[in-house]
């Protein structure tokens, strides 16, 4: 059981900060980025690149897959899904503009970093093993508690700091925002490089354990998908709970199901369904958007 | 005034070169040689390696002069389709095979694909060089498809067999991502190990491709204790963590596979934990690589700025196609002829040193020839570098 909560915490921590950038995204501009998880892939190969062809230290790799997909996200907003709101009313606009941002992403991550798995040196060696009730290699508890550590920055940040009020007013309600006095076009810009960065710092702190590949982005904007439909879209709370909540399913799932095959993701979607039948908003959303 | 006609003699030297050259190119016919397989998405090093290993090869032949067929000398083109491992793709890209007139295609990469593609090679005669295993592909009514490289219900014994004899492993256990191909390969890993008298003491656990964290995955693995851990179908983006994986939970015992993997990729994801893990490899081992087969990876490297060790096996499936049209010509846009010829056909092997030979074979798993006959190198990672355990043959 000790296993069974440490694996799931462990997961849920990495999957909360995933979940967060796309969540902070959609709420301030009603866009759902479906190149969340290729901005994960590129930011896992900026720190791949930085650490282990150039030979820096890991968190120099770290920042830098911060600022790379902090610079795509605000151009990403201010040349693309800033013009394309203005000329267009409707919804599917934004959706098929990030799907085709995630195919280029795709492709530009093929033809820079190439088609192998990647992946740099652990950055601490040694397992903690209690008695083999609890196996975690410390990497894993230090990523775990790195990316805590980090959902609890992101959420005193967006709490007291002026700009994060500021988005937080966009995010509540975006004409009252903007009669506040509030600069609509340069918090969407910071909203969409902050959610961005997320993406690209999750990316370079699994780098080191899951390691990188071309073909984990798809994959990963599903799974942070479905932990903002498990807790709610657009709510910042509600993307940590479904982080943590998706994380203790897949755990608790692949350890007492394994007996019966992969069915752990099978028992996960026949679950959310259920759930979403009763509460389509999610945990924390709410009904009226 | 010398000077001036110095560089004039040399500048026309130059363009009358450069248009011979051109000529020279220009005056060979074109021979299209198709790839149907996957190059996008978390399996993409399976495909890119082939298509890059046909386009290196190609360059280099089209760079001495062309290939002779018969009276006719050709240029190689590669025509290349992204199936994106969906049969659907697959069949989309055999079809554009067969419009563009293409009659030999490397690939599908998998299993589903490769099965879907048949009647359209069927159709529109086209031979198939596919990467996958389902025996019914080259048994009998099937006579377009021939397997690539050596299947895992034939390197899976052999490693299985080994190991019993020199560690004397006796409990093995299976894990296999839920894909069609990894859990087909398990299931005959199983199969093999229990005619061979091993205990199977874990085979249900499987994870998704996707998986990012396979401490949970594995934990039940680990704890039912095998002396051996096969990772079937193990994809190289996968193997890495999986070895990762068991090591830190403590786990000391074997680890195999009977795919191809990249040494590379095995030193970044797992660095010393990998070490003694043990996979299938090709023919660039020192032991084995020809001067030919040295200069192929220079090449390679040179153009796509890093080689791949997937393609000591993809590397073949082109040779076997030219080589054995120039066995029998008539074959060009026949691949009855093809079929003909491939039972007696035999040439130098130019990757492999000492008097190895390009034949078919696969009647003793198929019933018929329908397999290109590359060594069995069981290889060893140790410190970055894998090391050959045993080379054996298939048939």
């Amino acid at each position: 059981m000790e296993q069974i909560l440490a694996n799931g915490l462990y997961l849920g921590a990495q999957y909360a900060l995933i979940a967060l950038g796309l969540t902070l995204i959609f709420s301030l501009m009603n866009v759902l980025n479906f190149a969340h998880g290729q901005m994960y892939v590129m930011g896992g190969f900026v720190t791949y690149t930085v650490v282990a062809q150039f030979g820096l230290p890991f968190i120099v790799g770290l920042l830098a897959s911060a600022v790379v997909l902090a610079v795509i996200g605000a151009v990403c907003e201010r040349f693309l899904f800033r013009t394309v709101i203005k000329r267009s009313k409707r919804e599917e606009s934004t959706m098929l503009l990030a799907a085709g941002i995630a195919f280029f992403l795709d492709a530009v991550i093929l033809l820079v970093f190439g088609e192998k798995q990647r992946g740099v040196p652990k950055i601490v060696d040694g397992v903690f093993n209690w008695d083999m009730r609890l196996i975690m290699p410390y990497d894993r508890i230090l990523i775990g508690a790195l990316a805590i550590a980090m959902v609890v920055g992101f959420i005193l940040f967006m709490q007291y700091s002026r700009t994060g009020r500021a988005m937080r007013a966009l995010a509540q309600d975006r004409m009252a925002a903007q009669l506040m006095g509030v600069d609509v076009d340069r918090y969407s810009m910071i909203g969409f490089a902050l959610g961005a960065m997320l993406a690209g710092i999750v990316g370079g702190l699994l780098v080191t354990i899951t390691g990188i590949n071309l073909g984990m982005g798809g994959p990963t904007s599903v799974k942070a998908f479905l932990m903002i439909m498990i807790g709610g879209a657009g709510v910042i709370s509600g993307a940590i709970a479904g982080g943590f909540i998706l994380g203790m399913m897949e755990s608790i799932g692949l350890t007492l199901l394994a007996a019966y095959g992969d069915v752990t993701y099978l028992a996960i979607f026949a679950t959310l369904l259920v759930f979403l039948a009763i509460r389509p908003q999610g945990l924390m959303g709410k009904p009226w958007g | 005034m010398q000077r001036r006609t110095f560089i004039a003699t040399a500048g026309l030297s130059l363009a009358f070169s450069l248009t011979a050259s051109v000529a020279a190119w220009a005056e060979n016919a074109t021979l299209k040689i198709g790839f149907v397989g996957v190059t996008s998405g978390p399996a993409a090093a399976w495909g890119i390696s082939n298509q890059r290993s046909m386009e290196t090869r190609a360059a280099w032949l089209n760079e001495l002069g062309g290939v002779q067929i018969g009276d006719t000398t050709y240029n190689i083109e590669i025509v290349a389709f992204d199936d994106q491992k969906d049969p659907k793709r697959a069949i989309a890209g055999m079809e554009k095979m067969a419009q563009d007139g293409i009659h030999y295609v490397v690939g599908p990469n998998v299993d589903d694909g490769a099965a879907a593609v048949r009647p359209v090679a069927e159709q529109n005669g086209i031979m198939y060089f596919p990467y996958a295993f389902p025996k019914e592909l080259y048994t009998a009514p099937a006579s377009n498809a021939i397997l690539g490289m050596v299947a895992n219900y034939q390197s899976g014994p052999a490693i299985y067999k080994h190991l019993m004899e020199t560690k004397g492993v006796k409990k093995v256990a299976f894990v296999a991502a839920n894909e069609s191909d990894p859990l087909s390969q398990r299931d005959s890993g199983v199969e093999a190990a229990k005619a061979l008298g091993l205990e199977v003491v874990s085979d249900s656990v499987t994870y998704q491709v996707d998986t990012t964290d396979f401490t949970p995955v594995l934990l039940p693995v680990i704890q039912s204790a095998p002396d051996l851990l096969v990772l079937s179908g193990v994809s190289p983006a996968n193997a890495p963590q999986l070895i990762r994986s068991a090591r830190e939970l403590g786990y000391t015992g074997l680890i195999s596979t009977e795919t191809a993997q990249d040494a590379q990729v095995l030193q970044e994801g797992a660095g010393e934990l990998a070490n003694g893990f043990i996979s299938v490899g090709g023919a660039s081992t020192p032991e084995l690589a020809s001067d030919a087969m040295k200069e192929f990876v220079e090449r390679y490297t040179a153009m796509f700025g890093e080689y791949n060790d997937e393609s000591n096996t993809k590397v073949y499936a082109l040779e076997y196609i030219i080589e054995t049209l120039k066995a029998n010509p008539a074959a060009i846009d026949n691949v009855e002829e093809f079929k003909k010829t491939m039972d007696t056909f035999e040439a130098a092997n130019p990757f492999m040193v000492g008097d190895a030979k390009l034949t078919y074979v696969g009647t003793s798993s198929f019933g018929q020839k329908r397999q290109v006959s590359v060594p069995l190198v069981v290889n060893e990672f140790q410190n970055g570098a894998f090391q050959t355990l045993f080379v054996a043959k298939v048939d």
